[in-house]
């Protein structure tokens, strides 16, 4: 173990390539990889990919949600066993059981999650597992001096060996989780979204150590939903959909546009059922929107105003990060706002908590059903029941009697309503919650990535479902990472962007347009601004300054 | 609203082992105070070597205790081993001389190797500590009270010294029992196996991601706070100069262990903690019963004050505890970190 340290502290040898021999123009690729397959309970995920990294190249790998990049790093990173298909290591084939095996091979992996301890110091994580020894007792002082000297390779000194991660920035933390990467005397670095916690200034300095890091030899995979980033770091682009590469080109052949084509490709399918006609013994719509937000904030979000008219499906899109989970959960007071007013069909309500909101029927269809949609290991009937009989008591015997019907309706594939949710398949699982909400009879439903690992079948129950809420006039609001489901699906499109409300779309908006205000692509028409967007949709893209600049002005 | 991170105010920067030790004065002052209206001396040698006294015995089980904390696990078994230590001691010595060190060999590995099988429980059969140990105290409970009917063996006037001298006011107990502390303490900073506790203790994914076997640090964990235990048994034995099969049960060390180790900061949950804070809340008992008992409290009050004392202090840490997530925007809505286009918008503003 010692042997690691002492490569390090010649971390300056690597900066002249020649030295260390890794980078050879000319020679074979680094990694090659060759017919990769890997499935999921028979679903594959990933299907024949071929992939070659050089030294010094920055590889970027695009391609929507779902397309398989996370996997592919994965099973390079030796976190999944690939199926089939050949890995290529300097051109001997190599097998990882374990990441830590694909870093003793000189290959690290920076994960979306990060890999830290909050309460250990920077070098402790740093290095976790192989700390330097003098005899039995750990060399702090080398393990304190060989980390700054890293951290400074990579032009960072306003990071201190000895600080605890959790009091660190979450660019800082990047940095770190970089770091660690790199001290394991890594040739190859993948990164799965390294930006995508981070602000504008601190991306700049990311771009600057896989810049710093391309000089030294190293060759890097870059996954990135940040076009920009893409085209300013990349040198080859493998563009991925729906587990198969479909296309490996130079940056310098493609634009923003081609890029995008690529990765959408399919046309946007037929899956999305047409809206349904509203019933016209309801009684006639008010000009009063259900829901409304006027300038709503907390600690995540700022100037958040949007309405919902009845009936209305309204889309959100934005990159992972950019707060749509958040104002969901402001919404429904699971994390509530600080600031603003929410109007509920007119009558004032900030909720507080969930069954604040509850009560006055908005529902929440969480991100992570395994983790906050359901008890996974009591029955479907009581997962059905759960809301209804912790917060409308005396309403829970009607319901019983109906859930039969609304599953039916749903169409759930289950053995009986006494068997454990853990295990129904993930489309009835989903099912299952959207039959718990719809027994609030809700007003307002709000659905966080509602169709997240669930089969193509069940993705259009819920599709229909949501269509069918809108006929009954109620408010849907639904975040998606999915751009082809917020476009077939929504009235209106509102892109989120680092907190804040970026714009706001019409129906039959592109992905490009989408894409464009999530990433802050084209930040050219900032200063216009409109009201809540709960006027007219005319068509044309409506950037929007979300602070309400325009009123106060 | 919670104290973040920057606001500077003192309270959110102090360690929770700085209020451990603020709350150990508090409660001097408090002590002096009450105990001088008694018309007793709280800092006379004879007070305070019986206070350093009381914390010997539980400050070798909270030491052990804090380690398998910090690893995430839990350790009911305690007390039982530290009757079954005291019983083999005595045994084994039966009031010779010559046998005091097969004996204390004898008692110490007996209680590494309990300590061997608990964390064989926990980290091979995935059986969380709270049962492993739960099962462990059990079998060794019911071992004791079918073989033994009450004190047994003796132990010779040689080893019963231990227990009974001092350097000045500070018992030998206590000396050894700092000894003991100070060695944990460079277990834990200083060697791997330290480190991989803490790592274990604080996310198990990213420790076996980092190349750690979990099971060295666990069973280590274990092992070390058996042989404490065990070391506690040894000190009874040889205060009370024979074994007896009640002894740790009747101390409540179990229980009392966690909440010395929980009220000196560390997480029940495990990866964050320290030795010293432990010291600190064994401090806070041993001064808290020495002055309830010069007040001549009613006993069950006692329990009363010391159940306040331990939900307080953990219910202060969790307040304090730090949302691990960077804030976006302050209360008043500006941001916290520059935006891209924030700029401009100033300006439009202006």
């Amino acid at each position: 173990m010692g042997e690691i340290i002492s490569k390090h502290a010649g971390l300056g040898a690597l900066s002249s390539p020649t030295e260390t021999g890794s980078v050879r123009p000319g020679a074979g690729p680094v990694l090659e990889v060759r017919g990769l397959t890997k499935s999921f309970f028979g679903i594959p995920v990933l299907e024949d990919a071929a992939l070659k990294l050089h030294a010094g190249e920055v590889h970027g790998l695009v391609g929507e949600n779902g397309a398989g990049k996370s996997t592919l790093m994965k099973v390079l990173a030796g976190v999944y066993q690939r199926d089939a298909g050949t890995v290529l290591l300097d051109g001997k084939e190599v097998h990882f059981s374990h990441p830590t095996q694909a870093h003793e091979a000189g290959l690290s992996t920076v994960f979306q999650e990060f890999n830290l301890l909050p309460d250990r110091t920077v070098a402790e994580n740093i290095y976790l597992g192989r700390e330097p020894r003098k005899g039995l007792l750990v060399n702090k002082a080398r393990m304190n001096a060989t980390t700054a000297e890293l951290l400074e390779s990579l032009g960072i000194t306003s990071i201190k060996p000895t600080t605890a991660v959790r009091s660190l920035s979450v660019a800082e933390q990047q940095i770190v989780e970089i770091a660690k990467a790199i001290s394991y005397d890594a040739r190859i670095i993948s990164m799965d979204e390294p930006t995508a916690a981070l602000a504008g200034p601190e991306v700049e300095l990311l771009y600057q150590i896989v810049r710093r890091l391309q000089e030294r030899g190293t060759a890097i995979l870059y996954v990135s939903h940040r076009l920009r980033e893409i085209f300013d770091l990349c040198d080859t682009i493998t563009v991925l959909k729906d587990g198969r590469i479909v296309d490996t080109r130079p940056a310098a052949e493609l634009d923003d546009a081609a890029l995008v084509r690529l990765m959408v490709g399919r046309p946007i399918s037929a899956y999305f059922p047409d809206k349904l006609p509203r019933d016209e013994a309801d009684e006639p719509l008010t000009e009063t929107p259900l829901l409304a937000l006027d300038n709503a904030g907390n600690e995540q979000l700022d100037g958040i105003s949007l309405s919902i008219a009845p009936g209305e499906i309204v889309g959100v899109a934005g990159l992972q990060g950019s707060g749509r989970t958040e104002l969901v959960q402001g919404i429904f007071g699971a994390a509530p706002f600080t600031r603003g007013t929410m109007r509920l069909d007119g009558t004032e309500l900030l909720p507080k908590s969930p069954r604040q909101a509850i009560r006055a029927r908005i529902a929440l269809i969480t991100e992570d059903r395994k983790a906050e949609g359901l008890s996974l290991n009591q029955s479907i009937l009581d997962n059905a029941l759960g809301v209804i009989r912790s917060v409308f008591p005396r309403s829970t015997g009607a319901v019983k009697q109906d859930i039969p019907g609304v599953f039916s309706a749903l169409e759930v594939i289950a053995r009986d309503l006494d068997q454990e949710v853990q295990y129904l398949s993930g489309g009835n699982q989903q099912k299952v919650v959207l039959a718990k909400w719809l027994a609030i009879s809700p007003r307002v439903v709000l659905l966080d990535e509602p169709t997240r690992g669930i089969d193509v079948g069940a993705k259009i129950a819920v599709y229909r479902l949501m269509r069918q809420l809108a006929a009954e006039d109620k408010a849907v609001l639904m975040v998606s990472s999915e751009l082809p489901e917020v476009i077939g699906m929504s009235d209106r499109i509102i892109v989120m962007r680092d907190g804040r409300i970026a714009g706001e779309l019409p129906a039959g908006a592109t992905e490009e347009q989408i894409l464009q205000l999530g990433t802050g692509a084209r930040p050219a028409t900032n200063s216009t601004n409109n009201d809540d967007g709960a006027g007219g949709t005319n068509g044309s893209v409506r950037p929007e300054e979300s602070n309400g600049t325009g009123e106060n002005a | 609203m919670n104290k973040t991170r920057g606001d500077g105010s003192i309270f959110s920067r102090l360690s929770s082992t700085h209020i451990v030790y603020l709350v150990a004065l508090l409660t001097l002052a408090v002590g002096s105070v009450l105990v001088a209206t008694a018309g007793r001396s709280f800092f006379s040698p004879g007070n305070i070597s019986s206070i350093l006294t009381g914390t010997s015995v539980l400050g070798f089980i909270a030491i052990g205790q804090t380690l398998v904390i910090l690893i995430g696990s839990l350790d009911l078994s305690v007390p039982y081993v530290t009757s079954l230590a005291s019983l083999i001691a005595a045994g084994v010595m039966a009031n010779n001389s010559a046998n005091v060190l097969a004996g204390v060999l004898l008692a110490l590995g007996v209680s590494a190797l309990i300590g061997l099988f608990n964390g064989l429980i926990v980290s091979g059969l995935k059986v969380h500590g709270f049962i492993a140990t739960l099962g462990m105290g059990l079998i060794i409970s019911g071992y004791l009270a079918t073989n033994f009917k009450g004190s047994f063996g003796q132990t010779p006037f040689s080893f019963r010294l231990v227990g009974a001298t001092g350097l000045g006011p500070v018992p030998i107990s206590t000396l050894i029992m700092l000894a003991c502390a100070g060695l944990a303490m460079l277990l834990l900073h200083r060697t791997r196996v330290g480190h991989q506790i803490y790592a274990v203790g604080g996310n198990p994914n990213v420790a076996r991601m980092s190349g750690i076997r979990i099971q060295t640090p666990v069973i280590t964990a274990h092992v070390i706070c058996s042989v404490m235990a065990g070391m506690a048994g040894l000190l009874l034995a040889s205060r009370l100069g024979v074994g007896s099969p009640t002894v740790g049960s009747q101390g409540g060390y179990d229980l009392l262990s966690i909440a010395a180790v929980v009220l000196g900061g560390t997480l029940l949950a495990g990866g964050k903690g320290s030795i010293t804070g432990t010291l600190g809340g064994v401090l806070i008992f041993a001064m808290m019963d020495n002055i309830m008992s010069v007040m001549q409290v009613n006993p069950f009050l006692k329990d009363v004050v010391r159940g306040i004392v331990i939900v307080v202090a953990v219910a202060v840490y969790a307040r304090r505890r730090i949302v691990n997530r960077p804030l976006r925007f302050g209360h008043d809505g500006h941001s916290r970190q520059e935006m891209p286009g924030t700029e401009e918008a100033r300006e439009v503003r202006a």
